[in-house]
């Protein structure tokens, strides 16, 4: 523990440092910045999958962000930003991928699961309570009585 | 009706068996091209073995052509090159693109290897490569006679793949040019 307590906080201040390497890019607004930081963590590398391009250190994650600032500098929206690159790597550069036919099971998918299994729940449940709470017997019948002892008088052959 | 749906989660995990078992088989990797069906996207670049001549998107049309992107810093690339000699060699049309690298190197590296190139674009700060939605080298893109993006390869094309899956791509480029 008195080791790793050292190794975190040295840890925690490189990677404060390699942060700060990273970004480079000198805004007029704070506006700006805030939105050149939601634009590369929302835009996906296309070279290292599952990694956004603030995180990426691929060339082409750093090109990426190069144009991100040349756009941003020209004045021009997040949508026009993200269409530029949509245009030319897919949609697969969003994280966020767009609402249509395509990923409607992507949206929604997971919500109709979790909806669906409550329903079943519901009736399964619904069921249990039925039975439990209809009177039924539960004496047993004379019939049922005389076979259960055969049953248990039985010896296994 | 009830027997049927005791068999629902069955089916259910065989849906899903079969969803898994396709994915195995899919290179993550590989991206769908935005570009398909798209022109050439429009660029102004210097030739490599000649700064001072320009080459624009409209040098590309006229014949289909492979448009392969290659870079000195890319090992697969010195793997491909041979197999590119040797479809030029058949008469393929191949131009490149040397992607985000030097001048000097370059010129080198055509010299030593062989240039089986038509045009040689020089895309020194990876402008066209932007352009062109290409995430690592080597790609190749296949461009119809006028200048429309047909198909796109990316990764190290040999002679196998050619001949399985790419010439068939190319042959059809080269019979619709000729009516």
């Amino acid at each position: 523990m008195r080791r790793l307590l050292p190794a975190l906080v040295l840890g925690v201040a490189l990677s404060g440092n390699l942060q700060a390497a990273i970004d480079t890019y000198e805004f007029d607004n704070e506006a700006d910045r805030q939105r050149y930081r939601t634009l590369v963590e929302e835009l996906r590398c296309p070279k290292c999958q599952n990694q956004n391009i603030a995180d990426s250190n691929a060339p082409i994650a750093m090109d990426l962000r190069a144009e991100i600032y040349r756009m941003l500098e020209e004045g021009r929206s997040n949508d026009e930003i993200i269409q530029h690159l949509v245009l030319r790597y897919g949609d697969f550069v969003r994280y966020k991928p767009p609402l249509d036919a395509r990923t409607f099971l992507l949206w929604f998918g997971p919500a109709a699961l979790l909806l669906g299994g409550m329903g079943a729940l519901q009736v399964i449940v619904r069921r249990r309570r039925r039975i439990e709470s209809s009177p039924v017997a539960t004496e047993l019948s004379p019939e049922e009585r005389e076979r259960l002892a055969t049953l248990l008088d039985r010896k296994d052959p | 009706m009830k027997r049927l749906l005791l068999l629902l989660p069955l089916a259910i995990f065989l849906g899903v068996a079969v969803f898994l078992y396709a994915g195995l088989y899919r290179d993550p990797a590989e991206l769908p091209s935005a570009l398909i069906g798209k022109p050439f996207p429009a660029f102004s670049l210097p030739a490599l073995d000649d700064p001072q001549r320009t080459i624009t998107e409209a040098d590309l049309k006229g014949k289909p052509a492979l448009v392969n992107v290659w870079a000195t810093w890319c090992p697969s690339c010195r793997f491909e090159h041979p197999v590119l000699n040797k479809l030029a060699e058949a008469g393929v049309n191949i131009h490149g693109v040397n992607y985000k690298d030097e001048r000097a190197p370059a010129r080198q590296w055509l010299s030593d290897l062989h240039n089986p190139y038509q045009l040689n674009i020089e895309d020194a700060k990876g402008t066209l490569g932007l352009d062109l939605g290409v995430y690592g080298a080597p790609e190749t893109f296949f461009v119809d006679a006028n200048g429309i993006i047909r198909h796109k390869y990316v990764g190290t094309i040999d002679e196998k793949l050619w001949r399985e899956k790419l010439a068939p791509i190319y042959q059809q480029l080269l019979d619709e040019a000729t009516p």
